[in-house]
């Protein structure tokens, strides 16, 4: 078991190297959907074998909603709105990376120094979901595309759930559907409000350096 | 009871999406926003009656709760007589959706915010915190403009962003609780606060402050909020400072019980006063100069938030005077952006400059922009004079007359920045293009800002013993 969850950790890790790495919107939605499913894959990992049927269902939800509806979304998106599938950069893939390898350095520093009480299974955990949530924070600040700001956002709740996953116990299993309904509602609202961009300003293309109208 | 609140706007909100014919949506906002004062109001004083709990102790009524929740249903009442008459004239520019689409989000807006006053359980609180960005999101796009979709952007990304921080504490928390059977209930974590383990405690209100301070809008987290608050329609201005503001401000509040309960009261208390004093500097630097009226008072909001951490970072008087000032800034705020909203009917413009002779023009919104003006700002006689006054006093009876003397001066900075703006707005000739179309004020338009004043102004020199009991037994829920 512990060997699937480090495997699972391993991936989580691997698919933010390649988003920082990457050039291609298309990249980007795999990998994203990629460790949407690698996380649902964590609740299979409990100590206790088989999970109950509720968390069954709510991994299975996790993979449909992560791994399939929001790339399917993202995609269609991309086409309808002929976004230009290369991504610009504010800081370049190569100083990404870097960045990138120095934010792991300060994740497995900063989950050193918390002490682990029993619930937490791995030595990795801490620091991956802490690289993930760096990673989605730096993703929606270094790059302009309005479709990398959403997947930012997505990376970095999957890093949070990361944590969540790794809780079985104290968060009830109504909380954590909520939590998904939050999240696809998000992505939702966030996709219609681009398109409607998209529509009344016809120039953008969304790149959201050029949402700067409002400024004092 | 408590289902019935939740259920009452939730199934309204839903059901007004299918709805086609204008004067049905106008009476189901109108009818859900009586109902809802209504059970609200048969619920004051009685937090410990069995009608108060539901869910096994998830959802209960306690009086902070109370507090936050009348302040809530109170404005949305007023918003709604407001939005009557605002869907009655502007709306025949938008087509039948848009309006049923207005109308159903306003509702649910108003359902997760009863839930985010309600939840005890802090993974429901989230999820409720975060539903109110999402179904107040539609609400300030609804004009379509290239300048409402850029603020609908910027407060859906900074927003969502700021709120999963918000969970990753929640989830830090369910980690310090490991010991305490990993519970996420206040009730149950401030019993057993002696078993929480601190480092992960800490790291959990840190992440709180940063990520429901970001939904307060405590600066430098604010940049959504006036551009979101000057973009919105005005009765969704006034709903989002007045109520979403110290709505979110209970996630940290919750948070700080806990952490007082667990004798980490003075770790978070600099963090909120620091916080807080930013907040006013910064609400004063932009305030001084501004020149859109809807963004100034938007740039008051941070200041009041600022306020409010200010007052429950130093505790004892502190907590109680930002209580009663929430009730104040969501008095003042709601009748300034109310009427802020029948100025931009009357002039068609935001321009501080361009707004001329309202006192001739709109005699009924002129006298309440400049009577609003002064009640908000904490000009005696009027609740917020009483609240700031308390913050003020709390801060040199802790010994710490340095943030007492910068409190003061950053009030009495805002107060003269403000002051020329309403002071022109209010006087001089009115522009000829804007007489000619000699303007009118409807009474459902001036009646709700009236009232919302004789509240404030009564506030300041008569807080009836129930407000006053309320008040008392917050604070000392809250650790004061």
């Amino acid at each position: 078991m512990n060997l699937l969850l480090e495997g699972l950790l391993v991936l989580i890790v691997l698919t933010n190297l390649l988003m920082l790495g990457s050039s291609r919107l298309g990249v980007y939605i795999r990998a994203g959907a990629l460790q949407g499913v690698g996380l649902a894959f964590l609740f299979f990992t409990g100590e206790g074998g088989w999970p109950e049927i509720s968390i069954t269902g709510l991994a299975l939800v996790t993979m449909i909603v992560k791994g399939l509806v929001f790339p399917m979304l993202l995609f269609r998106t991309i086409r309808q709105a002929g976004v230009r599938r290369e991504v610009e950069p504010y800081v370049g893939f190569t100083a990404s990376l870097l960045i990138g390898v120095a934010a792991w350095g300060f994740a497995t520093w900063v989950g050193g120094r918390l002490p682990l009480p029993g619930i937490i299974r791995s030595d990795l955990l801490v620091p991956t979901a802490m690289f993930t949530i760096f990673t989605g924070l730096f993703l929606i600040i270094a790059r302009r595309n309005a479709i990398t700001q959403v997947l930012g956002y997505l990376v970095l709740e999957n890093g949070v759930f990361t944590f969540g996953v790794a809780l079985e116990t104290s968060t009830p299993f109504i909380v954590e559907l909520g939590i998904l309904l939050d999240i696809f509602v998000a992505v939702f609202v966030m996709v219609i409000t681009l398109f409607q961009i998209n529509r009344e300003i016809e120039e953008i293309h969304m790149d959201t350096s050029r949402l700067s109208t409002l400024r004092d | 009871m408590l289902n019935w609140l939740l259920l009452l706007p939730l199934v309204m909100g839903l059901l007004a999406f299918a709805v086609r014919v204008k004067p049905v949506l106008q009476g189901l906002l109108l009818c859900t926003a009586v109902a809802h004062a209504t059970l609200t109001m048969r619920l004051w004083g009685g937090e410990a009656r069995a009608a108060a709990v539901a869910w096994h102790g998830w959802l209960q009524l306690d009086p902070a709760g109370t507090l936050f929740l009348s302040i809530t249903s109170l404005l949305f009442l007023a918003a709604a007589v407001y939005g009557v008459s605002y869907l009655g004239k502007e709306c025949h520019r938008y087509p039948a959706g848009h309006q049923a689409v207005f109308v159903g989000c306003l509702l649910l807006f108003l359902a997760t915010m009863t839930l985010v006053c309600l939840a005890q359980h802090l993974g429901l609180l989230w999820v409720a915190i975060e539903a109110t960005t999402l179904a107040s999101a539609p609400l300030i796009y609804f004009h379509r403009s290239s300048r409402s979709l850029e603020a609908t952007w910027k407060y859906l990304v900074i927003c969502s962003v700021g709120i999963a921080l918000a969970l990753l504490g929640t989830f830090f928390l369910g980690i310090a609780a490991h010991r305490a059977g990993g519970t996420l209930i206040v009730s149950e974590l401030v019993g057993q606060a002696g078993l929480l383990l601190t480092p992960w405690l800490k790291v959990a209100f840190v992440l709180f402050v940063v990520g429901y301070g970001t939904k307060v809008g405590l600066a430098p987290l604010h940049t959504w909020l006036p551009d979101a608050h000057s973009e919105a329609p005005a009765m969704v201005s006034c709903l989002l400072s007045g109520a979403l503001l110290n709505n979110a401000f209970l996630g940290i509040l919750r948070m700080r019980q806990i952490c007082g309960a667990a004798g980490l009261g003075a770790f978070g208390h600099g963090t909120l006063i620091g916080l807080g004093l930013l907040s006013m500097a910064t609400a004063a630097i932009f305030i001084i100069g501004q020149t859109d009226y809807k963004r100034l008072l938007a740039y008051s909001s941070v200041e009041h938030m600022g306020v409010l951490a200010v007052g429950f970072g130093l505790g004892g008087w502190g907590t109680i005077g930002a209580l009663f000032h929430a009730v104040n800034h969501s008095l003042g705020k709601g009748l300034l952006f109310l009427t802020a909203g029948n100025i931009l009917e009357g002039y068609h413009t935001k321009a501080i400059a361009e707004v001329r002779g309202l006192r001739r023009l709109l005699p009924g919104t002129g006298l309440m922009w400049l009577f609003g003006f002064l009640a908000l700002t904490g000009a005696p006689p009027s609740g917020a004079f009483l609240s700031e006054l308390l913050v003020a006093a709390a801060a040199f009876q802790a010994g710490q007359p340095l943030i007492g003397v910068a409190f003061l001066a950053l009030l009495t900075v805002i107060f003269a920045g403000m002051a020329r703006p309403f002071l022109e707005m209010t006087g001089g000739e009115p522009p000829a293009v804007v007489a000619e179309r000699r303007p009118q004020e409807s009474l459902l338009r001036v009646l709700p800002i009236y009232l919302l004043w004789v509240g404030l102004f009564t506030l300041g020199w008569y807080v009836p013993p129930a407000l006053r009991d309320l008040l008392t037994r917050a604070a000392a829920l809250l650790g004061g």
